[in-house]
């Protein structure tokens, strides 16, 4: 049955969901010092408002393993007394949960307006010749995940790029992105510092 | 005019309780509490204290509306900072958070709250880490929490990290977000004022709008109603990025004019490499293009407005002559295609329309009927929906058609962008995955 002619539901996919399944991956448990940070955090809410710290929770998932999956969401959700569905709908939505497997380092270049005007483009052309990928993908290593990311709110130090949803880069060009690469290849999360408020110092 | 707001960034320790108290830190607070609620919001009306996260409208309204009946009331603080061209609660959080703080307290005290969230935007992590170091300070010497400076009032301020949506900046959407749900708005009424948090009274105040607060407790509402022209008083922080000399926030009185904001050298020194001016976004992404010949009006609410335009959250992306009018409106559509919360039809859809047929003119695949298209979509969204940000994801593809409509044409007309940069990638990258 079809309600257009150019919509024949046999033979092209129109009716098929574009819903992503997340992974089951591992049984999840918090470890004792993560579930001690949610705990007290819980203490920030009113007592009946737990699912005010779910945003929070679902960073200490990602803390643990990198990403979030299927078993953590529901423990997340059995901690904050909610349905995995719940669980699910929020961290669907937010762009900083990474739902599946990503590199150790996540390379997010702000792609919005000012940072366009500043050459984003070009760095992320850039980082995508230097990784051997293209944007949204991992590269073969499991070192590295190239995203655009949209306006970070930093537009007098574009273009910046982002590092596991903290580290920023500001002022970024091709150059000093191959070198920032090379840099977390030769001496991992050090090559991270120091790297914020170039424009101030 | 003397800088109020950012006077102390750029000292090495502006940031640390200690550098706050030497310089009137918890001065406004003392104030206030020793002056009945009531009296404070009276002030802050007078002062005419508008709201700088983007709608302009008065604080002091704003808490009177606040049910007082009903207990617990709340303080949001919209530290969520996403519109794009807008950086300048950055840089307060992070040089003088103690000053947010002291807002907050100060909000607290005249609405009746218990608490305030700070719902700070995720990526700002680095700052909220700063934040939560010397809000742990301001607890240790009782600025905050139980008995307050010894007047016996408790007051919690908690800080929330969000999670990467543009959406959370929208008030009840904010407020949906700190309940631990999709950052999606809610139908107004009832507005936050008597169902906000919990379905409890709160007021959502901007970090910008908070920081003025300890300043007009101190120095009284005339001092800050001259600050500025009529009904738009106060120091204001501009940011202004793109093609400019020395992108920043600039702190300056809203009788300055948008032009010295772009060309003078005490702000942002004008345009990079000798270049033309071509456009000008005064409120970040979401407001109307102004031209090269509407800049010589003083940067406030009502002026902008007059204008043509919206001051909004004061981000001003200047766009210099080497800059394809579609290809930033597609890169703003992009941006609205993606963060649209999906709530409300027009803007989920259309969003991804406008974007669609952007990338098809700028492709030179597209047609003339496209041009008329482009504003017949963006017409059926603006206003049609929940929230402002149907709006702003039509302003960008409406705005650029009105002022640039040759350039669509030239488009259409030889199958190609007929405005290259050397700036841009050489081939689009937006849309490729």
């Amino acid at each position: 049955m079809s309600f257009h002619p150019l919509m024949i539901y046999d033979r092209q996919r129109f009716q098929q969901s574009e819903r992503r399944m997340v992974e089951e991956g591992p049984p999840f448990t918090f470890t004792a010092a993560r579930r001690d940070t949610l705990d007290e955090l819980l203490t920030k809410y009113p007592p009946e408002q737990k699912r005010s710290a779910v945003l929070a929770a679902l960073y200490l998932v990602q803390e643990q393993q990198g990403h979030l999956t299927a078993s953590g969401m529901r423990h997340v959700a059995e901690i904050l007394q909610l349905t995995p569905a719940e669980v699910e709908d929020v961290a669907t939505y937010y762009v900083m949960f990474f739902r599946e497997k990503v590199g150790k380092y996540v390379l997010q270049v702000c792609r919005t307006l000012s940072c366009a005007l500043a050459g984003a483009e070009r760095v992320t052309e850039a980082l995508a010749e230097k990784l051997g990928i293209h944007i949204g993908e991992t590269d073969p290593s499991g070192m590295f995940t190239l995203l655009e990311f949209e306006c970070l709110g930093a537009c007098d130090r574009a273009p910046i790029v982002m590092v596991n949803n903290e580290h920023w880069h500001e002022k970024a060009t091709p150059e000093s992105c191959g070198r920032l690469v090379d840099d977390l290849k030769a001496r991992g999360e050090a090559a991270l510092s120091g790297c914020h408020l170039r424009v101030e110092k | 005019m003397e800088p109020v707001l950012t006077k102390y960034v750029r000292e090495p320790n502006s940031f640390t309780l200690d550098f706050f108290l030497k310089h009137d830190g918890y001065a406004g607070l003392r104030k206030a509490v020793s002056m009945e609620p009531n009296a404070v919001i009276e002030m802050v009306k007078a002062s005419g204290l508008r709201g700088r996260g983007g709608a302009g409208f008065p604080t002091g309204m704003k808490w009177q509306f606040v049910d007082k009946k009903t207990e617990p009331r709340y303080i949001a603080c919209n530290a969520d900072e996403s519109e794009p061209g807008t950086f300048k609660d950055h840089v307060l959080m992070e040089r003088n958070p103690h000053l947010l703080f002291e807002g907050c307290l100060i909000g607290c005290w005249a609405i009746g709250a218990k608490v305030a969230y700070i719902y700070i935007r995720g990526e700002f992590y680095h700052v909220q880490r700063v934040m939560e170091a010397e809000l742990a300070k301001a607890y240790a010497q009782g600025y905050a929490g139980k008995n307050i400076m010894g007047t016996g009032w408790d007051c919690d301020i908690v800080i929330h990290r969000g999670a990467g949506a543009y959406e959370a900046g929208e008030e009840t959407a904010l407020i949906e977000s700190l309940e631990g749900k999709r950052a999606q708005p809610r139908i107004k009424p009832p507005f936050p004022a008597v169902a906000g948090l919990y379905n409890k009274p709160t007021a959502v105040n901007n970090v910008e709008t908070l920081c003025n607060l300890p300043s007009i407790l101190i120095n009284g509402a005339e001092w800050f109603a001259a600050l500025g022209p009529e009904k738009n008083g106060g120091p204001k922080l501009f940011c202004v990025s793109g093609h400019v000399k020395k992108p920043g926030v600039f702190e300056a009185s809203m009788r300055t004019s948008l032009r010295e904001l772009i060309y003078d050298q005490k702000f942002a020194g004008g345009i990079r490499e000798g270049r033309k001016l071509k456009a000008v976004i005064p409120g970040g992404s979401s407001v109307p293009i102004l031209l090269e010949n509407q800049l010589d009006v003083p940067a406030s609410f009502d002026d902008v407005q007059k204008a043509g335009s919206m001051l909004g959250s004061a981000g001003i992306i200047v766009m210099d002559e080497t800059t394809c009018m579609v290809w930033a409106a597609k890169n703003l559509l992009y941006f609205y295609k993606h963060e649209s919360c999906g709530k409300c039809t027009p803007c989920r859809e259309g969003g991804d329309w406008l974007f669609k047929i952007l990338t098809r003119i700028e492709n030179g695949e597209g047609e003339m009927r496209d041009i008329d298209l482009l504003t017949s979509v963006g017409n059926n969204i603006a206003g049609k929906t929940l929230c402002a940000f149907g709006d702003a994801a039509a302003t960008p593809a409406l705005t650029t058609v009105k002022n640039f409509r040759a350039e669509f044409e030239a488009h259409v007309r030889e199958g190609r962008c007929t405005v290259p940069a050397d700036w841009r990638a050489a081939k689009p990258l937006v849309g490729a995955h």
